[in-house]
């Protein structure tokens, strides 16, 4: 901010940017722990060890625990490939990395139910083979996997690109091979990029509603995840129960943000480090 | 021997290199010298193994390298900006081309570490191994790319604008540094620069590059003194273009007759001689000699500038002596006669 700027303006802006906060923020997430905790704490856990919850919160975490580590292999791939090597059919590898940003989830689940349901393309020889991807487990991580792929790959290949090719180069004519310059520099490079891009990929995962929505089925205790409990509850107007789940789903986002300015605190002198060139 | 055989490479349409030959004997420091988009980045990155040529040969120790990978090359690469490994310490950094090493090619790490420490001292950096490149000034961080090349004993230094990025100082004590190292060292280099005086200082050999082609190699003496095509006599120093016509083997420039020097750049017409400032010599006006009027008068340091006006609005600018000036008591506006100590005469340039 210019120090020149009147005190009168300088505390409007920080008061409206605050209030937006609030508003927008801080005043829902109260709300919500509010709600759950409006019957006591007594009432919050017992809606939380209760087994349909906790059936969509162990899916949920299974689910985040496939996805996130495919993706962080398919982003650093992509990222790797757009930002160091020049191929013909680039851009549009860019444009259908961005592809489930402008699709609506909805549509992203209803592309694995052509896919993979009975009348899909798919359905017949899977259901020959009495494999259920629908309605089941893999639809849902599927459905994961496709509205949370851009995540990494986005973060990474502006860093790369920013980044150039001459630190590989380098490594290649020191007697490095492709494999071990990854390893050895663009990885190390890129490391807090990827943090980054992991932490948004695994808060996405957890919270994806649209598209798993479609493709779940919403089998209690089988196939819903914590968000598609949420509704269903909500919708049985189980308000304790639906913003006790709710709160958690919240509190595993919070946590995710603060162990990465954790982090980011204490590793700041490193960071500046990599960002300068 | 290092050698190349016409080389060309294509970036698209523009054509980087246009039959390329050339040969660095070995012990040799070799700058090849050009403008911006003159070809000589592309050609050291394709001695590295970093560019593949669309035509032509690379040869290493007699040995066809053409085909063979960068990292197989035993090349050591100074890149422009330095290229350091930026999360890694100045002593990682110098040891990454032997920590990257399989199997028996490895050395113990005390060897790595004993080499590491010898590469330190030989650049003047023995304090600074455990920082990172973030923390070193731009003299600095190109000495331990200097070292991290040389850890892999090379058998060819390639040095992309090695002081581009430098002030002038730094740039000035690095050069003569280098050229000591290599006389010490006894290395086959190859540097590239756009800066005349560097290629000129530090070189043995200088390869003047234009548009993708070599223009002339010389030692920097035969480069200034008998610059081989108008564009080496541009680029190299200052000097004076002047439009003549060509007659009988001689060219005539406002008054002034000179005798055409090689033989292969007669013919008949017009054409444009080139003097440098300091091979033209000013008298006091005599009759039989051409006669100039000074139009401007410089003083830099032990040099007077001149700038002179020929008949037919020529101008000339010339070079003298502070001695020979005051010798002459020029002044704005005053007469001068003149002669030309040296020329090159250029047919239809």
């Amino acid at each position: 901010m210019r120090r020149d700027e009147s005190p009168l303006i300088r505390w409007l802006l920080i008061a409206l940017a605050l209030g937006f906060l609030g508003l927008f923020l801080v005043l829902p997430l109260a709300a919500v722990l509010a709600q759950a905790l409006g019957k006591g704490t007594g009432a919050y856990f017992a809606a939380l060890t209760q087994p349909d919850a906790w059936a969509s919160i162990r899916l949920t975490l299974l689910v985040a625990a496939i996805a996130v580590p495919v993706n962080i292999g398919f982003g650093l791939a992509a990222s790797w490939a757009i930002a160091k090597f020049d191929f013909r059919g680039k851009s549009l590898l860019i444009s259908l990395i961005d592809l489930p940003f402008s699709v609506s989830p909805v549509i992203s689940g209803l592309v694995f139910v052509l896919l993979f349901g009975l009348q899909g393309w798919f359905g017949e020889t899977l259901r020959d083979h009495n494999i259920r991807v629908l309605f089941a487990v893999p639809g849902i991580v599927l459905a994961t996997m496709f509205v949370t792929f851009p995540f990494v790959a986005r973060e990474l290949i502006p860093l790369m690109e920013e980044q150039g090719r001459e630190e590989e180069e380098a490594a290649i004519v020191l007697g490095a091979g492709g494999f071990k310059t990854f390893l050895t520099v663009t990885l190390p490079n890129v490391k807090w990029g990827l943090l980054h891009g992991v932490l948004l990929c695994n808060a996405r995962a957890m919270g994806e509603f649209g598209a798993v929505s479609v493709v779940s089925g919403h089998i209690r205790g089988l196939t819903n995840t914590m968000p598609l409990h949420v509704e269903i509850l909500y919708n049985e107007y189980d308000f304790v129960g639906a913003f006790a789940v709710a709160s958690l789903l919240a509190l595993l986002a919070l946590l995710t943000l603060v162990a990465k300015s954790a982090l980011e605190w204490r590793l700041r002198d490193e960071i500046a480090a990599l960002r300068q060139s | 021997m290092i050698e190349v055989q016409n080389i060309t490479k294509h970036f698209g349409a523009f054509r980087a290199l246009d039959n390329v030959s050339l040969q660095v004997p070995k012990g040799k420091l070799v700058a090849l010298l050009g403008p911006s988009g003159s070809g000589k980045t592309t050609l050291l990155r394709i001695l590295a193994g970093l560019d593949a040529p669309d035509h032509g040969r690379v040869i290493l120790d007699g040995i066809e390298a053409t085909e063979q990978k960068a990292r197989d090359r035993g090349i050591g690469f100074v890149f422009q900006h330095y290229a350091l490994f930026r999360h890694m310490t100045v002593a990682d950094n110098i040891a990454f081309g032997l920590t990257v090493r399989k199997g028996k090619d490895r050395p113990p790490r005390a060897e790595i570490d004993r080499r590491v420490a010898a590469l330190l001292d030989l650049v003047q950096l023995s304090g600074l191994a455990g920082r990172y490149p973030t923390q070193l000034s731009g003299g600095q961080r190109q000495r331990v790319a200097l070292a991290r090349a040389l850890a892999v004993e090379p058998r060819l230094l390639l040095l992309d604008e090695p002081f581009g990025a430098l002030d002038a100082q730094v740039r000035k004590e690095l050069r003569r540094w280098l050229r000591r190292l290599h006389d010490e060292l006894g290395l086959t280099g190859v540097f590239v620069t756009h800066d005349q005086e560097e290629a000129l200082e530090v070189a043995d050999e200088v390869v003047v590059m234009n548009k993708g082609r070599i223009e002339q190699i010389g030692t920097p003496a035969e480069i200034y003194d008998q610059p081989a095509t108008p564009f080496v006599y541009r680029f190299l120093g200052n000097v004076n273009s002047l439009p003549c016509a060509i007659h009988d083997g001689r060219a005539e420039i406002a008054g002034l007759s000179l005798a055409i020097e090689a033989p292969n750049s007669g013919g008949e017409g017009d054409g444009i001689a080139f003097v440098r400032p300091h091979d033209v010599e000013l008298r006091p006006p005599a009759d039989g000699l051409p006669r100039a009027v000074v139009e401007q008068l410089a003083i830099l340091g032990p040099v007077v500038r001149a700038d002179l006006l020929l008949p037919g609005n020529i101008s000339l600018e010339v070079e003298l002596t502070r001695e020979q000036h005051t010798h002459l008591s020029l002044a704005k506006g005053s007469s001068v006669g003149l002669s030309l100590r040296r020329a090159r005469v250029f047919a239809g340039a």
